[in-house]
């Protein structure tokens, strides 16, 4: 047994030693995390953590309780027991939870490979690049690599570990106050070419120059996978969320063909390392959507107890069974144009071609602050960021400048909405989790643009 | 007892020391370390059952370290010997960002600080038991649930903190700060739609540097009845309209609109461009500081973190700069920003004191403290009265605003007409846009009912932080606003 769930079973047993008969979860985390930070091409934040943390909840006589604590390491045996303490001597004092849904039960969950992780010279050499592939643009951003070792332990029996690894490039080029942007995670630097990034990113911003105002209207958009995959962790957090549906506010219904046949929806969990949620329920990948039909909600143990269904492995703790892996799958295969503009994503040029065919369309690099206005709907204000062109015939004919969109999600996805879907997924870092929420470019036939930039 | 906590404040401060002298050991030119432990408790009910209780701990250090012109950052949660080498990989970290170097980083001056400081509290949240909190939280969401609503919720949320801050330039600070708040909220489901409404505010209701006597004071029970028939209500309310008039906006509301327009816009860190790639830039110009034309003459913004109860105060920032009130709009005019040690030495500033980090954890970075409106001369009641023909608009639903804090939209959950100066029909999915500038210098008449509206959930920095921060704000007009944005 590894260290890690060593710690997490022996806090199992501390609590269920001073309480026999109670229901307990365990979950210890080691984090590492490290992010270089740059800004005017020069690295001006670099910073570096190394935790451990330990979280126990526990049920006993109709009660519940969940205490959490930092650890000096697994072997802080001393910080365990006083949490246990802690605990036991609050639970009689925590209100009554007649919801209390019980805990896991041992189940498989498979072993996975370690990852290596980055040294701040790499990280620095990283931005460098970056910083490079600009060109004498000045760029700003980070560079991050995480690297999470979790042991979930409970009474039921269930005792699992996972090691999850992560790295990313977020970074924008300026010129004249006008950014290009590249914006990318997956699971070790090594997948990422800093360099490319960083000349994509000075190829926006050089191509988004002089740009004009745009009436407001209903537009065609090519949204490039940084400004699709908003769309996204949007619909997860507000439509497949089993707590947003338990209480009416989701949009979607089980079954019904809700969004365009083009569109797949995946939550995909084991893919990025996380084999095991914070309640102990194995994850597993999961179809949202199927060519356009709903298939299911996310559920936590205490949602699913409510809902009459079994945990779909999204107890994450947060109160809110949210998927957290999840992206469109990629569309059919296709041929970048021969000639596509060097500021157009090559996971969005594909689509170019049938862009602004009958209409004027719009390329989107970026979304910013989308906010939802109405959750049943999925009605989201927000504005773009980092580069937008006018699209006719196929041919990029100009910049415009930021607008403000009032859109409802579902209603751009909905049937006979996707004109095009890209052949290859991106995903999203974030800098607040670990989420990895991620899409292909997406050929919409209307957005609704409400405001410009002046106003 | 007392002889125990003095021994662990040594303890602390020999602790910080020994990391900042290790880093001092390991090349750095300057060092500092924050040594802070924090307890918080959160209660959530939901439908007249308590859905949650959560209590949190945690005791860390983080290290900030100059090598040359560059900064390096380490954390750990490990006291026991992990202190030296958080110090030496901070300074290691600093000689790796060296490699695509700043300018030279200076700092201005400070003298050094040892200092202890606390806020007053009435009542400990510590000392109220549990049973007494799940019973107000069961109360309030059953009364709601009972009046209309088909989702109640409630919640109660609790911070202590203690912090130990050591610098090579000779700080030895010990803070502690105690922080409560909560709120409740009535969702109403419709026929393809939700409404929902809150109290005392959206987004965990109202938060302070206070005790248990905020809570009490928020009076969530009495408050339930009318706030889920508030939301039923809402179902069946008129669209707000679309066009351009007259809005009144609560104080909870202006709040947030200092909050998005005018504390971020004023960061100096933004305004230097060191957010740019995540939360923006800043559409001010720092050659236009002390001339440019922010609002109307009423508008008077203050930075101030000696605001007594208000969840952005403290004794001394995350960089031992004691707390100061300075204006930052003076009658209309910028005159000031929220900036750090090395930010504004960069800028030319001589002063710095709104640097704070949200915990051990993270880098302390230039943060608001309490930003927010000096009182007007009007109340609520004269400014609807003065109003022939407007919308009033009440407590925050969402919010949006542009990366340089120009081009901003915002929804509340419940507005009313207002017609020759009498409040009229209730109006749902109320919405209203515009610039910055130009709406602030819209402003004419402004009350002087202030409450520092505390906001939890700031969120800025990467790893991205969640500040704590308020806004004092009263109630205001604004003349000729676009409202009623929808899909």
């Amino acid at each position: 047994m590894s260290a890690i769930a060593d710690a997490a079973a022996r806090a199992v047993e501390a609590v269920t030693d001073r309480l026999p008969g109670a229901e307990v979860v365990v979950e210890v985390e080691r984090a590492e995390d490290h992010l270089t930070r740059f800004a005017d091409s020069a690295i001006h934040q670099n910073v570096a953590d190394d935790t451990w943390s330990v979280g126990v909840t526990a049920h006993h006589e109709g009660r519940t309780l969940t205490v959490t604590s930092d650890l000096a390491g697994a072997g802080d045996g001393e910080a365990l027991t006083a949490l246990a303490e802690r605990l036991v001597s609050s639970l009689p004092l925590a209100p009554r939870d007649p919801r209390w849904p019980g805990v896991a039960e041992r189940a498989e969950v498979p072993a996975l490979a370690e990852q290596p992780g980055t040294s701040p010279v790499e990280r620095a050499d990283a931005v460098a690049a970056f910083v490079d592939g600009a060109g004498g643009l000045p760029a700003f951003g980070y560079v991050r690599t995480e690297r999470a070792h979790v042991a979930v332990a409970t009474s039921g029996g269930q005792l699992a570990t996972m090691l999850t690894c992560a790295t990313a490039i977020d970074g924008i080029a300026s010129l004249d106050g006008v950014d290009g942007v590249f914006r990318r995670r997956a699971h070790t630097l090594a997948e990422l070419d800093p360099h490319a990034a960083g000349a994509l990113a000075a190829a926006k911003a050089r191509a988004a120059q002089d740009a004009v105002e745009l009436e407001p209207g209903r537009y065609e958009v090519v949204l490039e996978p940084t400004a699709a995959a908003n769309i996204v962790s949007t619909l997860a957090l507000y439509g497949f969320n089993g707590r947003m549906a338990l209480d009416g506010a989701s949009f979607v219904e089980v079954g019904a063909e809700q969004l365009d046949p083009a569109i797949t929806v995946v939550d995909d969990a084991p893919g990025w390392g996380v084999t095991i949620d914070g309640e102990g329920t194995p994850t597993q990948r999961h179809v949202l959507v199927d060519a356009g039909r709903s298939t299911m909600l996310a559920h936590d143990r205490r949602t699913a107890a409510e809902a009459g269904a079994r945990s779909t492995g999204h107890g994450f703790g947060i109160g809110m069974p949210v998927p957290a892996h999840t992206r469109i799958e990629a569309g059919p295969q296709a041929p970048a144009p021969a000639a596509a503009p060097a500021h157009v994503n090559p996971a969005a040029a594909p689509l170019l071609p049938g862009a602004g065919a009958s209409s004027r369309a719009l390329l989107v690099s970026d979304f910013w602050y989308t906010r939802v206005l109405d959750p049943r709907q999925v009605t989201v204000t927000g504005l773009t960021r980092n580069g937008v062109w006018l699209v006719e015939g196929g041919e990029i004919v100009g910049a415009v400048a930021n607008v403000r969109f009032t859109q409802s999600y579902p209603g751009a996805l909905a049937p006979g909405q996707v004109l095009g879907v890209g052949p290859v997924a991106v995903t999203d870092p974030s800098s607040w989790s670990a989420t990895a929420y991620g899409a292909p470019a997406l050929h919409l036939a209307s957005w609704n643009v409400t405001g410009n930039a002046s106003g | 007892m007392r002889g125990a906590i003095a021994s662990a404040i040594v303890t602390h401060f020999d602790t910080a020391t020994a990391a900042v002298e290790a880093a001092l050991a390991a090349g750095a030119s300057y060092a500092d370390a924050r040594l802070m432990s924090r307890s918080a408790e959160r209660m959530l009910a939901r439908n007249g059952e308590i859905a949650d209780t959560t209590r949190t701990s945690d005791v860390g250090i983080g290290v900030r370290a100059l090598v040359g012109s560059s900064w390096g950052f380490f954390a750990t949660s490990d006291l026991d010997g992990g202190a030296r080498r958080a110090g030496e990989q901070a300074a290691e970290i600093a000689a790796a960002s060296a490699r695509v170097p700043m300018r030279a980083a200076r700092m201005v001056p400070a003298e050094p600080v040892v200092a202890s400081w606390s806020n007053p509290v009435v009542t400990d949240p510590a000392d109220v038991s549990e049973s007494d909190k799940a019973d107000l939280l069961v109360a309030a969401t059953s009364a709601m649930r009972e009046h209309g609503a088909d989702v109640a919720t409630g919640t109660l949320t609790f911070w202590d903190t203690s912090k130990w801050f050591v610098s090579s330039e000779g700080h030895r600070i010990d803070q502690r700060i105690r922080e409560a708040g909560g709120g409740i909220e009535a969702t109403a489901v419709g026929d393809g739609e939700t409404q929902r409404r809150s109290y005392p505010n959206s987004m965990g209701g109202q938060l302070g540097t206070r005790g248990w006597e905020l809570v009490e004071e928020l009076d969530l029970v009495g408050n339930a009845p009318r706030v889920a028939e508030e939301a039923r209500a809402l179902l069946t309310a008129t669209e707000c309209p679309a066009g351009v008039t007259d809005v009144i906006l609560d104080g909870s509301q202006v709040a947030l609109q200092i909050h998005e327009s005018v504390g971020h816009a004023i960061e100096l860190d933004r305004i230097l461009g060191w957010e740019a790639a995540y939360a923006g830039r800043s559409w001010l110009d720092l050659d236009r500081l002390g001339s440019l034309r922010y609002g109307s003459d009423l508008m008077s913004i203050a930075i101030d973190p000696t605001f007594p109860g208000a969840l952005g105060s403290f004794g001394y920032d995350d960089e031992g700069a004691p707390a100061a009130k300075r204006m930052a709009v003076d009658a209309g005019t910028w005159v000031g920003v929220l900036a750090g040690r090395d930010s504004a030495a960069l800028a030319g500033l001589d002063y710095a004191g709104s640097v704070r980090s949200d915990g051990w954890r993270r880098l302390p970075m230039v943060r608001m403290t309490n930003v927010g409106l000096e009182p007007g001369p009007h109340t609520l009641e004269e400014i609807v009265a003065a109003t022939d023909d407007g919308i009033y608009m009440e407590t925050n639903r969402s919010w949006s605003i542009d990366d340089r804090r120009l081009n901003f939209q915002f929804g509340c959950e419940i507005a009313y007409e207002i017609k020759n100066g009498k409040r009229g029909r209730m109006l749902k999915n109320p919405t209203y846009t515009g610039i910055g500038p130009r709406f602030w210098q819209s402003m004419d008449m402004l009350s002087s009912e202030i409450v520092p509206w505390g906001l939890g959930n700031c969120g800025k920095g990467q790893p991205g932080q969640v500040g704590h921060t308020a806004h004092p704000a009263a109630p205001a007009r604004f003349r000729d606003v676009r409202v009623g944005v929808r899909a």
